[in-house]
């Protein structure tokens, strides 16, 4: 059964009204542009979105919110986007905000099969409000829960036929744990191969992972601080 | 002379020591990177994924892919090296980062932190900052003695939501240098021309003064 899909529209073609989806990224460094642009035309509304960030106004996940297709984000950190804190302060957006280390360990978790993890991030804050807390050696640690996505929605530099995936810089991020945890993975990268063209020593992401695959287009990679040395 | 944020940074540079990897928040603790002093080598963790950052790219250097955590544009140096998310906070989480820089909105004399919310004003999200103060064996705190109503920022009991408790082992701010004790903010050192008195009437929390305090040396 081939992975490839001719483009966004079709890989996410079955994603439903009230779906779970993790979105990789960090900021706007390494988001599916391709899927998220799909999501945005196809209309899917009630969705709770898994991502470190939410964007901004214009771009990005952003671009779900403005369409109010968003009912719930699980993220670490939000700012930069006027359109969500108006969804948020007015109710309209329900919001878990989450360390991030324990944002990238849940996934991780449900990536590796185990149901939950302990973490100190968090410990004596508002974050541990009914939670268990466990002490180990002296230290208190938190129990956290692996995340349950319908689908991961990663975007990779390049990948294979196979679904192997090899990230670039930091855009790598949250992708491979994403790829790793949804029930459903659909990677968008910029240059899609043969089996065989990539080393097997250089996979970030073996293909096990990654159900569907296709080559994405018309790439903006937004920068969101463009910072030069004078 | 109180200190401005520069050197304030320069003032924290002095906890660097050789082969330290280092994690700096936003604001004054990345300034810290300019100052790192002759013979001592550090290398800088961003936690988006990347050990051994470089400096802000030439212009045409920029490249989308590569950024720190406060999202700007970032580059490599040799030596450098690109990790998932998962495996940046296991390296913080598991003790490997030395020394994590970051700013704060109040400390208090037992050590705690808050920085992540003001409630109604500003709520963005912790980021990393609680998976940092939870883990982080030494932590320094780079923030101003007082906001900008005057009221200070070391105080007995974080009044703001807070970020992680008895994990702050020393302050910089622009009046003094001052490590947690077990009774409260210890005084180490003076900024030039600042007074004791001066920094006493800005701590709101138990000021412990031992001796005659040194002025700092940059």
């Amino acid at each position: 059964m081939s992975k490839i899909f001719q483009n966004a529209e079709d890989a996410i073609a079955d994603i439903h009204d009230g779906a779970v989806l993790m979105l990789g990224g960090f900021g706007l460094c390494g988001i599916p542009e391709n899927c998220i642009t799909a999501i945005v035309k196809k209309g899917v509304k009630q969705l709770t979105c898994i991502s470190n960030n939410a964007g901004v106004d214009d771009f990005g996940i952003g671009l779900m919110l403005q369409q109010k297709q968003v009912k719930k984000m699980i993220s670490s950190y939000v700012g930069e986007n006027a359109e969500f804190e108006r969804q948020l302060l007015s109710g309209e957006l329900e919001v878990e905000l989450i360390p991030q280390g324990t944002l990238a360990t849940r996934c991780m978790a449900a990536g590796y099969g185990m149901p939950a993890i302990y973490t100190p991030a968090g410990v004596g804050t508002e974050v541990a409000e009914g939670k268990e807390v466990r002490n180990f050696n002296g230290k208190d640690y938190l129990l956290e829960m692996a995340f349950d996505a319908d689908f991961a929605i990663v975007k990779a530099w390049k990948g294979d036929t196979m679904g192997n995936l090899i990230f670039k810089d930091t855009a790598r991020n949250f992708n491979p744990l994403m790829a790793m945890a949804g029930k459903i993975t659909i990677a968008e990268v910029e240059h899609l191969v043969p089996a065989g063209a990539l080393d097997p020593n250089h996979i970030h992401t073996p293909g096990i992972y990654v159900q569907r695959i296709f080559e994405g287009k018309d790439y903006e990679k937004r920068i969101e601080q463009l910072t030069l040395s004078k | 002379m109180a200190l401005d944020k520069f050197q304030i940074a320069q003032r924290i540079a002095k906890e660097l020591k050789d082969g330290f990897y280092v994690n700096l928040g936003i604001g004054i603790p990345t300034l810290v990177a300019n100052y790192v002093p002759e013979g001592i080598n550090v290398t800088l963790q961003s936690e988006n994924g990347l050990l051994g950052m470089g400096p802000f790219p030439q212009e045409g250097k920029q490249d989308a892919d590569l950024i720190n955590a406060g999202k700007q544009t970032i580059t490599t140096i040799p030596g450098s090296s690109f990790f998932d998310s998962a495996m940046s906070f296991g390296m913080i989480r598991s003790g490997k980062v030395d020394l994590t820089v970051l700013g704060a909105m109040e400390v208090s004399e037992k050590g705690d932190i808050a920085n992540w919310k003001i409630p109604g004003k500003m709520v963005k999200g912790m980021g990393g900052a609680m998976d940092l103060v939870a883990s982080a064996k030494n932590i320094v705190v780079a923030m101003m003695h007082t906001n900008p109503k005057g009221e200070s920022k070391l105080l007995k009991e974080c009044q703001l939501p807070i970020t992680g408790i008895r994990c702050i082992k020393k302050i910089v701010t622009e009046l003094a240098v001052l490590e947690i004790g077990e009774e409260g903010f210890i005084l180490l050192e003076r900024a030039p021309g600042v007074t004791v008195e001066e920094i006493m009437s800005k701590t709101a929390g138990h000021l412990i003064v031992e001796g005659e305090v040194p002025e700092m040396k940059f």
